[in-house]
């Protein structure tokens, strides 16, 4: 039941802030926010740190076809039913001081978001998944192009057609993978019934390239990422919070639940061509990233570069490469939000997102240099901040599975250090220019915001244990299945 | 058979109802005989599969479903023909019965057990299409389309008539069961029975706008009255599927192997022809003549294929394709009707939709599910029928056309989302639009049965 409260509070969250009226939109909307995350932190503290699927539903759907609405938390998705929890409330926190024109559907749109994430993250059923996959692009598609920036809706529009493209690959790959089971009644859709079929080489490396178009597309990875960083950079800052700190975790996600345990075979054949498409993002981004002038661009690249860390480190399909990507989605998930939250915060008070045009807001502003600081040494992987022990992990991992490409990888923490630091130095540093004269410090809301994610900074960076045995049972018992 | 018994009484008693003064009467009224056929056509439903008239008409919950779907979907465009068809023209009497008549034919199609029922509803069916076509008589355009239709009809119809004369030729009989078992037994069919096959198989595929033979649809259904367009993609459509359905798992399942690859050809060539020609339109109305093109490739794509599956998904198919294709046009009578943008150039672009979603929230949610559902979006009717007619595919294992499936598919979401941008994302200067709640009624139903199959597929299925 609490696995389906999940799924239901957003919507319902949704349904009510969508007939309210404008004005009390957005309480509403941070109230059932509030709500789910208590539910979450339920969830979290009775979960067995076990292999198994835990507080499962499963009802009848289209049983005609074999296929049921059911749903379970284990510890790989815990984690990303706790990142979404967590970040969605700060999400609707942080668009407080900026009135949005039609905000009880803004609102709802955030909230539909959450359940349906949600739903991707619980769902045990393969046509489950792949419903609450596409239907997470829904409100996220319209919260960008009704709201966002100048070109958004050539923008948003590509991103929308170029994921839908990518997941009917998938949606094949399913049906295939459907019509391989035997049950008593017929086929069945189960995921874990996917995990027990033996299909031969060649099929397997048809099948990994239809679930890699479809995640590679959504993380994304090399050469799939053009959609990217115009759409982060388009869409209004609480769409791209949800887009890129949220909603990306769903293609790594679904690595590691389909690819890895389905298709061993296929990942012999192909998983080295996966790393190395993942590592030349690593390089490529962050070489675009140290060139770009606007911050939200500059982040969006950074992003882009971290995620192909995260999908080296599953498809190197060692312990500490999963380990690491689901810790490290965790991490990203929060520093992204912030910084992005900063730059919001930055923009919002001189109108510019360019980093030529700033500098010198430090003098004014500790707060903010200090939060901005922290979230910014915990993107650049320091020691003790919770960007290290992902990064390090997942650096382990491709090191493992190869020690080239992780040589190759291992360039992100120097080249990382360099846009980061760049983006700090050039916005907070030396003289004021005409945008940072006047430039206020925090407000209550803003560090309402900050402060949990710092701590979160801090907690994973110092103890990230306390993540790390929730899943350690359920990858080691995914990677069992590999390599047996 | 009741269904055909009362809708052609009922049809002239509504061309009588004409001669009274007051018009008022006449849409209650068919109304009405719809709602009652509706009701009439699933009384039989539990029971066994039965031949009438003489072995000429057939009738098991298959047909019953389409019936049920054509009848769903005359009832909901009927309504929304309050206010169009009274303006049009003096004589409103005459096109509701054509149009009752229509449906007539449209059962007879999809219950023929003989090949000359099969022949008599088609021609029902499209001489009464010919006719409500051309029924803005003022209008140019109305009137090229009648002709163009009736002339390129005219000659499919004889195809399809000489196809019928060669399968007699090789069978002996126009009964279908006797032509499935000659099929079946016979060691050396005769070269009639194939080239017959073809024949027939090119009439009907005409009529369901499927390419090479789509040439007529964009300028016919751009040319109709808005509801007369809604109702020949839906119901003409829907009907020609179930023949082609009846025939080809009924008739010519035995020689699968020859006809499957003519099949599979023309599949793909209507996908491509409907999907990457919708991309150009500027016209709202002529782009979704070029999508029921594409939709028609994917339920060829499910014919083509043939498996267990393959029945209930065209069903699912044809009910889903209907539901949104009556939103989309309902939308836009509404939105170039009251907004008296009557230059005809661009009354029916999709700018037309600009401004929508602030205008009338209403409309543009109608709108928008319904495009969702054309495009196969999760969560509407559409993603399940797209979903049914992908697993038949995979099923018998075509693997390649489904990916020209695909790719077609990501274009689709390309030229509906048009509609969508439009109505959200750009800003227009329509008026406040007034939606009769009559309409508002009809569009409600629509949006709300595509979100329920969207959710709950099983409630369709689990019944067949």
């Amino acid at each position: 039941m609490l696995t389906l409260s999940l799924i239901l509070i957003p919507l319902v969250a949704g349904v009510v802030s969508l007939i309210t009226k404008n004005n009390s939109a957005k309480q509403l909307a941070l109230i059932g926010a509030m709500i789910e995350l208590v539910l979450a932190i339920v969830v979290y503290s009775q979960f067995q740190p076990t292999a198994s699927h835990q507080f499962s539903f499963s009802y009848p759907w289209i049983q005609s076809a074999g296929i049921s609405f059911a749903g379970g938390i284990d510890g790989i998705s815990l984690l990303l039913v706790m990142l979404t929890a967590f970040l969605t409330p700060l999400i609707i926190l942080s668009t407080f001081r900026q009135p949005y024109k039609n905000a009880s559907a803004f609102y709802g749109l955030i909230l539909f978001m959450q359940s349906a994430l949600m739903g991707v993250f619980t769902a045990t059923d393969a046509f489950l998944f792949y419903l609450f996959f596409e239907a997470a692009l829904i409100p996220v598609y319209f919260l960008a192009a009704v709201w966002g920036g100048e070109n958004r809706i050539k923008v948003t529009f590509k991103f929308f057609v170029y994921t839908i493209f990518g997941s009917l690959f998938m949606l094949v790959a399913l049906v295939y993978l459907y019509y391989q089971t035997t049950s008593a009644q017929g086929h069945t859709s189960e995921i874990s019934a996917f995990y027990k079929l033996a299909l031969d080489a060649q099929k397997q490396g048809w099948i990994f390239w239809a679930f890699f178009i479809a995640f590679a597309i959504k993380m994304p990875v090399f050469p799939f990422h053009t959609w990217q960083p115009d759409t982060y950079t388009e869409s209004p800052t609480p769409a791209t919070m949800l887009l890129a700190g949220i909603m990306l975790k769903m293609g790594v996600y679904g690595v590691i639940r389909f690819i890895l345990p389905i298709l061993p075979l296929g990942l012999q054949s192909w998983g080295t061509t996966a790393i190395i498409l993942s590592v030349i993002g690593i390089v490529y981004g962050s070489i675009i990233a140290i060139q770009q002038r606007d911050m939200k661009r500059l982040i969006a690249y950074s992003s882009f570069a971290h995620v192909g860390l995260m999908s080296a480190g599953v498809f190197s399909q060692t312990l500490s490469g999963v380990q690491g990507a689901l810790i490290q989605m965790l991490a990203h998930g929060i520093n992204v939000v912030g910084l992005f939250f900063i730059v919001e915060i930055i923009f919002s008070r001189t109108k510019t997102r360019n980093i030529e045009q700033l500098g010198g807001i430090t003098q004014r502003t500790p707060n903010l240099t200090v939060y901005f600081m922290i979230l910014m040494l915990g993107s650049v992987a320091l020691p003790l901040t919770n960007g290290f022990v992902g990064e390090f992990l997942l650096l382990r991992g491709v090191y493992e599975s190869n020690v080239w490409i992780g040589a190759i990888a291992g360039t992100t923490i120097i080249l990382g250090a360099v846009y980061m630091l760049r983006l700090f130095q050039k916005s907070m540093f030396g003289h004021k220019s005409s945008f940072t004269e006047h430039f206020a410090d925090l407000s209550f809301s803003e560090r309402a915001v900050l402060l949990p994610l710092t701590i979160m900074v801090f907690w994973m960076g110092l103890y990230p244990n306390s993540f790390l045995k929730l899943t350690e049972p359920a990858v080691s018992n995914l990677l069992q299945m590999i390599h047996y | 058979m009741l269904p055909i018994i009362l809708l052609s009484i009922f049809g002239l008693l509504v061309l009588f109802l004409g001669f009274q003064k007051s018009k008022n009467l006449l849409l209650p009224a068919t109304l009405l005989v719809l709602a009652v056929v509706l009701v009439a056509n699933f009384l039989n439903w539990n029971d066994a599969p039965s031949l009438y008239f003489k072995n000429m008409l057939f009738e098991n919950k298959l047909t019953m479903s389409f019936s049920g779907i054509v009848l769903l979907s005359s009832l909901l465009i009927v309504a929304l023909t309050r206010g169009f068809i009274d303006d049009e023209s003096a004589q409103p009497a005459e096109y509701y019965a054509i149009m009752l008549f229509s449906v007539v034919g449209a059962i007879m199609m999809i219950g023929f057990e003989n090949l000359i029922m099969l022949f008599v509803g088609v021609e029902i069916l499209s001489v009464s299409m010919y006719v409500l076509t051309g029924s803005d008589k003022k209008n140019l355009r109305s009137n090229e389309a009648a002709l163009k239709y009736f002339l390129m009809g005219a000659f499919a119809t004889g195809i399809m008539l000489f196809g019928m004369a060669l399968l007699y030729g090789a069978t002996g009989s126009f009964n279908i069961t006797a032509l499935k078992s000659y099929v079946l037994t016979s060691q050396t069919p005769s070269a009639m029975l194939y080239v017959g096959m073809l024949m027939l198989l090119i009439g009907m595929l005409f009529k369901v706008s499927a390419a090479p033979f789509h040439f007529w649809t964009p300028d016919v259904y751009d040319g109709a009255p808005t509801v007369f367009t809604a109702f020949m993609s839906t119901i003409v459509k829907t009907a020609g599927f179930a023949a082609i359905y009846r025939l080809l798992s009924g008739s010519f399942s035995g020689i699968y192997n020859f006809w499957w690859v003519t099949m599979a050809a023309i599949t793909v060539l209507t996908l491509l022809a409907g999907n990457v020609t919708a991309i150009y339109q500027q016209s709202f109305k002529r782009m979704m003549a070029y999508s029921s093109i594409s939709h028609a490739g994917y339920l060829l794509l499910s014919l083509t294929a043939l498996t267990s599956q393959s029945q209930s998904a065209i069903v699912f198919y044809s009910l889903a394709y209907s539901l949104a294709t009556i939103s989309a046009f309902g939308v836009l009578m509404v939105v170039t009707k009251e907004t008296g943008v009557r230059s005809y150039e661009t009354a029916e672009n999709f700018e037309a939709f600009n401004g929508l979603g602030k205008k009338n929230p209403l409309l543009a949610f109608v709108l928008t599910v319904s495009m969702l559902s054309l495009a196969g979006i999760p969560l509407t009717a559409g993603f399940w029928g797209k979903f049914f007619v992908f697993s038949s595919v995979v099923e018998r294992g075509l693997t390649w056309i489904l990916i020209v499936a695909i790719l077609m598919s990501a274009i689709g979401i390309y030229y509906y989302f048009r509609a969508i941008i439009a109505a959200y994302m750009r800003e227009g200067e329509l008026g406040a639009i007034k939606v009769p709640t009559f309409y508002r009624l009809v569009l409600i139903a629509t949006t709300i049965i595509t979100l329920f199959l969207g959710l709950l597929p099983d409630l369709l299925r689990g019944l067949m």
